[in-house]
């Protein structure tokens, strides 16, 4: 069976209502003790057989995040978090060292969460199941899967080494290549640079790491799957990826968590570095679990998100489907440093009950004739409350700059709220900045022409939405698309009617 | 087909059919023609389940089934297919998908397969050729930017491929060119037969000149005042609105 339809019937197969990855996976986990203080951050770091450089570089950020203050201009409200109530580190006991190891249950983890079944294959050690490309002619894809804290498997790891891309988990890559983690590592988000970024560099666990050398294009979607398991642990994962000069490639993320009554807490980081005519696209479905009708429960998804254009005519684009998480506060950039780089926006935001969502982008213009298009769509539903927030920002050397914003909201329903807050910053006379915003309501007579012609009232509002997001849907990778397309519906079922 | 009886509808509480009575039998297009205000739209959204529009009094048949009691897509997929008098944009909903989505609706109700994309653009394509209706409207978002013309014909297309037993045209001649009046009639006309009844709602006798009814009805203030044949549309014409219910008064 084509792995394109394997994905399709896994998104089918939960598409009869209700939050489908809130499963718990039952494995033996090795937790480091409750609570946060300097000799957590030593115990990661020593599980981790980190080099000193390292350790400091963590503890570094550690006293710094001390020193700091949770941020409070978000739209968004939730009780104080302690940070003391949560683990730091949680890891399946049996060690991913061998594939051959790989724990039974998270292979049907695996299962569950629509990995196709042939990355499945190659993330449980199958002899051969990486060799042979895919009996569909598809492109296969990459997968990275990060469990809780540690990332448990790559696939494809050997074949993408023929063409020189390093594509492993991020503590594996400390221990591989120390050279490129203590170049890169940190100079795109520093460690004070925010609350939770702060937070983020003294306990990160794992994350991916991926490295395109000079002139190559990937050969295939990288992807990493992220899955919050564990009772109270927060989720600290940590991405890096490096394209060199005239390289190009392609990253997807995707998340889910189980269902639960606490609220956890996800605080990733994500770097992104392209040099001279390089290209990364990078697209997120995030689909932590939302937390009940209620509000009870659910993932606080903070992340720092943003990308280097260093080089001349890079380019970077990130394309995000907000689905998920009970607070959504997240923001991926580009700083557009090179002449003539170019910097994408395209997301998707969806809150319905009572999620609150507050994300945007912002765009640094730097260099000479940098470019930037921001495309941002948010739905709310529900109780739901959902803020745009953006900066473009055009310095006096950006001549020539051109920077293009569109920002929908579209809501259903009439408890739900939508707002827009766009800052734009122009210190350059020759730049040009252009604004667009609407809000907008799934009218009845649209609803209506719809179920004339046969449709559900469910069927209806997916597709007015789906054709609402289509600008940014369009941007995902084909696959992702198709799923991206099930989550919007699923996430606003039971918003109309 | 279709029996409609002491029908009494509001909206926003303001009464606007008043009584009215009226039976379709299977096969036969029947055409009601009013003034302004009489209740024409009214009655197709009604019929097709339009929220909004509260009946206060008498029933709907539809076959054997009480059409009251439905909501808007079980109509649809029971056979009632309304043509609008003014065609709904769907920003970003691909005219194709929107289409084949419907049709596939219709097809499950019926116990029938439904069909992928490639049987889908074959049926689609041949139809369209039959409206002059170039090929890129499938890829086109549903009606953005379409032409007032061009709307219509994306309606009769649609009517054409989901095959309904009861058509409900609300006005579908309004705006339209002599060629575009001929190809909306052409549509209706080729499916005529035994199982295939329409309710033909127009201002003038002008689309009754290319779909010949069977009967004619005068809508004024929410009731049926005058039935007749053909002929009936003829007089209006000459008359106007006026004679007739000043007559019926």
């Amino acid at each position: 069976m084509a792995a394109v339809t394997e994905t399709i019937e896994a998104v089918q197969a939960v598409n009869d209502g209700g939050y489908k990855w809130g499963f718990e996976t039952d494995i033996e986990m090795d937790f480091a003790p409750k609570g946060l203080n300097e000799d957590i951050v030593r115990f990661i770091s020593a599980k981790k057989k980190e080099p000193s450089w390292l350790l400091d570089w963590r503890l570094k950020a550690y006293r710094h995040w001390l020193t700091m203050e949770v941020p409070h201009w978000a739209a968004v409200t939730h009780p104080p978090i302690d940070f003391q109530d949560a683990y730091y580190y949680a890891a399946p006991k049996q060690g991913p060292k061998s594939l051959d190891e790989v724990d039974p249950e998270l292979l049907k983890t695996y299962a569950k969460l629509g990995i196709p079944l042939k990355e499945q294959a190659i993330l449980a050690g199958v002899e051969g199941a990486g060799d042979s490309p895919s009996d569909s002619g598809r492109m296969p894809i990459a997968v990275d899967a990060v469990f809780d804290s540690v990332s448990v498997a790559t696939s494809y790891k050997e074949r993408l080494a023929k063409d020189g891309i390093i594509f492993c988990a991020i503590s594996e890559a400390v221990q591989t290549h120390p050279e490129l983690i203590k170049q890169y590592l940190g100079s795109v988000v520093p460690q004070g640079d925010n609350y939770y970024a702060a937070l983020n560099s003294a306990v990160f666990t794992d994350g991916s790491f991926v490295y395109i050398p000079k002139g190559v294009r990937c050969p295939m979607e990288l992807s990493t799957y992220f899955r919050i398991n564990a009772k109270s642990t927060g989720q600290f994962e940590r991405t890096l990826i490096i394209a060199d000069e005239g390289s190009t490639v392609s990253y997807l993320e995707g998340c889910t968590a189980p269902m639960r009554d606490e609220n956890q807490l996800h605080a990733a980081v994500v770097e992104l570095v392209a040099l001279d005519d390089a290209s990364i696209k990078y697209s997120t479905v995030q689909n932590w679990y939302p937390g009940d009708a209620e509000g009870k429960g659910g993932i606080y998804n903070f992340v720092t998100k943003r990308a280097a254009c260093r080089g001349k005519r890079s380019k970077v684009s990130w394309t995000q489907v907000e689905t998920g998480s009970a607070i959504t506060w997240k923001y991926p950039s580009c700083l557009l440093i090179g002449d003539d780089s170019v910097g994408e926006f395209y997301s998707v935001a969806i809150t319905n009950n009572r999620q609150q969502a507050d994300t945007g982008t912002k765009m640094f213009h730097i260099g000479a004739r940098t470019r930037s298009t921001i495309v941002s769509k948010g739905i709310s539903a529900g109780r739901g409350q959902n803020t745009y927030r953006g900066l473009v920002k055009i310095s006096p050397k950006a001549t020539g700059a051109r920077n293009f914003t569109q920002c929908d909201s579209l809501l259903i329903g009439d408890q739900c709220g939508a707002h827009t807050v766009p800052y734009i910053e122009n210190r350059c006379m020759t730049a040009k900045v252009e604004h667009e915003a609407t809000t907008s309501r799934i009218a009845e007579d649209q609803l209506f022409y719809c179920r004339s012609r046969g449709l559900s009232q469910e069927d209806a509002v997916g597709m007015i939405v789906n054709g609402f997001c289509r600008e940014v849907l369009k941007e995902l990778p084909m696959e992702f698309a198709v799923e991206a397309q099930k989550l919007l519906q699923i996430s606003l079922e039971g918003s109309v009617g | 087909m279709l029996k409609i009886e002491n029908l009494h509808a509001s909206i926003d509480g303001k009464s606007i059919l008043n009584g009215l009575t009226l039976e379709i039998p299977a096969g036969e297009i029947h055409a009601v023609m009013g003034p302004n205000g009489s209740g024409k739209s009214t009655l197709s959204y009604v019929l097709a389940g339009r929220e909004g529009y509260e009946v206060t009094e008498g029933s709907v048949t539809f076959g054997d089934i009480d059409l009251l009691a439905m909501e808007p897509e079980e109509r649809a997929v029971a056979g009632v297919f309304l043509a609008f008098q003014a065609p709904v944009e769907l920003p970003g909903v691909g005219n194709a998908n929107f289409l084949r989505t419907a049709l596939n609706a219709v097809r499950r109700a019926k116990g029938e397969a439904e069909i992928d994309a490639i049987q889908f653009l074959k049926l689609a394509r041949a139809r369209m050729k039959v409206l002059n209706m170039p090929d890129d409207m499938l890829k086109r978002p549903v009606n953005v930017g379409f032409s007032g013309g061009e709307k219509k014909r994306n309606e009769m297309l649609q009517m054409a491929l989901l095959s309904p037993k009861l058509a409900l045209l609300d006005e579908t001649d309004s705006g339209l060119d002599i060629d575009a009046l001929k190809l909306v009639s052409d549509t209706v006309n080729s499916l005529r037969g035994p199982d295939f009844s329409a309710l033909v709602i127009t201002h003038y006798q002008r689309l009754l000149n290319h779909i010949v009814p069977d009967r004619v009805h005068v809508l004024s203030a929410g009731r049926i005042i005058k039935s007749g044949g053909p002929e009936l549309a003829q007089e209006l014409e000459a008359s106007g609105y006026g004679a007739i219910q000043a007559a019926a008064a």
